[in-house]
C-alpha cells in the first residue's frame, strides 16, 4: 500500500508490482491447465473401465446368446452347462441370489436401522465414539472369515435347533451376510439421521414430544433419502456378495425359494467355473459372461433406484 | 424488591403466572445467567430485550428445559415458579416433557417438520396419544384457524409444511405449538428470518393470542417489542438490568444502562 500513500493526489498506482504479478497469473495459469488435465485423466479413467467392463460382459455374453436363445435362458428352469443334455435358465441362479438376499437383507435392514437409530439419537457421546469403530469393524473382516463361520459355527448351531438343515445351505450363508452388510446399513442410515437439523429435533422436543417419538416421526422421515440409499447399498451388497455363498451354502444350482436348502447364486456359480478347468470358449465358459451381465444389470438397476429415491425424497432443511 | 418499581399500575389486575427467583445458569463454565429474576404475568406479552449473548435466549429456553438437550448445560440454583402449581419447573424431578406440553416453543428459524400442513399441526396432538380423526380435525382446524393461516391451506392440508412460504412456516409453527393449548408459548425471535408483511402478520397474531395464552417472545427488534409487549425486560451480560411496563422501559427507563441501549447509543 505503500503507492497509495506515495500517491495521494489519487492518480492510479500504475508500477512493477502490477506487471510482474500478470506474467505470475499467466504461468498459474498453464500449471492449473495442467492439474485441471491431470484431475480429468483421474476422473476419465473410472469412466473407461466402466465402460470396458461392461463392453466385455455384453461381448461375450454376446457370443453365449448366438448359442442359446433368450427365452430359454429367462424361462428354462434347469441350469446344466456343464451337462451333456446342457440347460441354462438363469432362473436357478437368481432364485439362489434372491433368497440369500432376502434373508440377509430381513436380518440387515431391521438391525441396521435400529442401531442407528441408537447410535445417532440415544447413545451418548462416548458410547457412539466406542461403538461406531467397532460396528465398521464387522464391516472390515474378510468375507472368507465370515463363510467359514456360518459353515462351521453357525450352521452347527441352526442344525441342533432344526434337525433336516442340511450342511450346505442358503440359510446360515444369508444370515451371516446379513450381519456382514449390518455396519453398511447402520453407518450410512446415522450419517443421514444425523445430518437432520437440530432444528427439526427442538421443534419435536418443545411440542413435548420424547426421543422415541422424534426419533421415530421427525427424523426418521427427515432422513429418508439417505436411509433409503443405505439399504439399497445394502441390498448390492447382498446381491454381489460371492465367498460366503461359495463356502457356506454349497454350489448345486437349485431351483428354490426355501432358504433351508443348499443353493448356487448367481455369483459363487461364476467362482466356480471360473476357478474350474473348463476350455475358454465353451459355451459352459461363455456363461459367466451372461451370469455377470444379468449381476451388473440387477445392482445397476438397483443403483438407479437409489438415485431416484434420493431425488425424489432429498430433504431441503 | 428494586424490580417493583413503577410495576404497580400496570401489573393491576394482571395475575402471576410464572415467576424466575434468582436463576443461576452456566454453560460448562460460562455464566451465562446471574440471578436473574423477573416475573411473567398471565395472559401478557413479555418481551426480552439486549444485545447478542446477554442471555435473554437461554432464560427463554430455560422456561421448557430446551438445555437438557445437550450435555454441559447447568441449571445451577435459583428457579422458573410455575403459577397455579407453585412448583420449580426447572426441578430435577420435573419431567422436562410434562413442562414441554405446557410450555411450547416458536422458534427462530420456521422449523416445520418434513410432514403435511396438516400433521404439522396434528403433532404435538399425536405425541399426548390423541388417536380420534375427528377430534384431530377439529383441533388442527382451530389452531390453523387461530394461527390465521386456515383460510390459506384449506385446501391444500395434504401438502409438505416446506412448500409454504416463510411466513407462512413462521404461522404454521404458531399453529403447532398452539393445537395443545399450552399456558405459555415461547417466541424466539420469531420475525428476524421474515420480510417487513411477515413480521407484520405475525405481530398481530402474537397480539391476538394473549388473550388466551401468556406470551414470553425474545426480539432484537425495539420497536417489536414497543409495539407488541405489556412487559420489557432489558438484560445484559446474564443479569436482568430493569424489568418494567413496556412504556415506561421505552419512554421512562430507570436505569442509564437501559436508556442507552433503547435510544441506540448502545448495542
Amino acid at each position: 500500500m505503500s503507492a497509495n500513500a506515495s500517491a495521494p493526489s489519487g492518480s492510479l498506482p500504475i508500477g512493477k508490482g502490477v506487471s510482474d504479478r500478470l506474467s505470475k497469473k499467466a504461468s498459474r495459469h498453464v500449471k492449473e491447465r495442467i492439474i485441471e488435465f491431470l484431475l480429468f485423466c483421474a476422473a476419465a479413467f473410472s469412466v473407461f473401465v466402466t465402460v470396458a467392463i461392461v463392453w466385455v460382459l455384453v461381448k461375450e455374453s454376446w457370443v453365449f446368446f448366438e448359442h442359446v436363445p433368450l427365452s430359454d435362458f429367462l424361462f428354462d428352469t434347469q441350469w446344466t452347462p456343464l451337462f451333456d443334455d446342457a440347460h441354462y435358465g438363469i432362473m436357478v441362479l437368481l432364485s439362489g441370489t434372491i433368497t440369500s438376499s432376502g434373508v440377509a437383507l430381513l436380518v440387515a435392514i431391521p438391525l441396521g436401522t435400529i442401531i442407528a437409530l441408537y447410535l445417532s439419537e440415544f447413545a451418548g457421546f462416548k458410547v457412539r465414539e466406542i461403538a461406531k469403530p467397532f460396528l465398521e469393524l464387522l464391516g472390515g473382516v474378510p468375507t472368507i472369515v465370515y463363510g467359514y463361520f456360518a459353515l462351521t459355527f453357525l450352521t452347527p448351531i441352526l442344525q441342533s435347533i432344526y434337525p433336516d438343515l442340511p450342511g450346505f445351505n442358503l440359510l446360515s450363508a444369508g444370515l451371516v451376510m446379513g450381519i456382514m452388510i449390518i455396519p453398511y446399513v447402520a453407518s450410512l442410515s446415522e450419517d443421514a439421521m444425523r445430518a437432520v437439523p437440530m432444528a427439526l429435533r427442538e421443534g419435536s422436543y418443545a411440542m413435548g414430544a420424547t426421543r422415541l417419538q422424534t426419533a421415530l416421526w421427525v427424523v426418521t422421515p427427515a432422513a429418508t433419502s439417505g436411509i433409503a440409499s443405505a439399504y439399497i447399498l445394502g441390498i448390492s451388497r447382498a446381491v454381489g456378495e460371492t465367498m460366503i455363498l461359495a463356502v457356506a451354502a454349497g454350489m448345486q444350482p437349485n431351483l428354490t425359494f426355501n432358504p433351508t436348502e443348499p443353493g448356487a447364486t448367481i455369483t459363487s456359480y461364476i467362482v466356480q467355473v471360473a476357478l474350474g478347468d473348463l476350455p475358454h470358449g465353451s459355451i459352459g465358459y461363455q456363461t459367466i459372461f451372461a451370469a455377470g451381465l444379468t449381476l451388473l444389470l440387477m445392482t445397476l438397476a438397483f443403483n438407479l433406484l437409489g438415485y431416484w429415491l434420493r431425488k425424489r425424497f432429498r430433504e431441503v432443511y | 424488591m428494586q424490580i417493583q418499581t413503577g410495576l404497580e399500575a400496570g401489573v393491576e389486575g394482571a395475575l402471576l403466572k410464572a415467576d424466575v427467583r434468582d436463576l443461576d445458569f452456566y454453560y460448562g463454565s460460562f455464566h451465562a445467567l446471574k440471578r436473574v429474576t423477573m416475573p411473567v404475568y398471565d395472559r401478557k406479552v413479555t418481551a426480552l430485550i439486549g444485545p447478542s449473548g446477554c442471555g435473554k435466549s437461554t432464560l427463554l429456553r430455560c422456561f421448557n428445559r430446551m438445555h437438557d438437550l445437550y450435555p454441559g448445560n447447568k441449571y445451577a440454583g435459583g428457579g422458573i415458579v410455575l403459577q397455579p402449581d407453585n412448583t420449580n419447573l426447572l426441578s430435577p424431578d420435573v419431567d422436562p416433557i410434562e413442562v414441554r406440553m405446557r410450555i411450547s416453543m416458536v422458534f427462530q428459524k420456521p422449523n416445520p417438520f418434513p410432514k403435511s400442513i396438516y400433521e404439522n399441526v396434528a403433532y404435538s396432538l399425536r405425541v399426548r396419544g390423541m388417536r380420534n380423526k375427528n377430534e384431530l380435525d377439529d383441533r388442527v382446524e382451530a389452531a390453523l384457524k387461530g394461527a390465521a393461516l386456515w383460510n390459506e391451506v384449506s385446501n391444500r392440508l395434504n401438502e409438505l409444511g416446506a412448500n409454504l412460504s416463510g411466513g407462512q412456516q413462521q404461522r404454521l409453527c404458531i399453529a403447532r405449538a398452539l393445537a395443545s393449548d399450552p399456558e405459555i408459548i415461547l417466541f424466539d425471535e420469531p420475525t428476524s428470518a421474515l420480510d417487513p408483511i411477515a413480521t407484520a402478520s405475525i405481530e398481530e397474531l402474537v397480539t391476538e393470542l394473549k388473550e388466551k395464552v401468556t406470551i414470553l417472545i425474545v426480539t432484537h427488534n425495539m420497536q417489536q417489542a414497543a409495539r407488541i409487549s405489556d412487559f420489557t425486560a432489558y438484560m445484559y451480560l446474564g443479569e436482568m438490568v430493569e424489568f418494567g411496563v413496556t412504556d415506561q422501559i421505552f419512554i421512562k427507563p430507570t436505569k442509564k444502562a437501559t436508556e442507552d441501549y433503547i435510544t441506540g447509543r448502545f448495542g
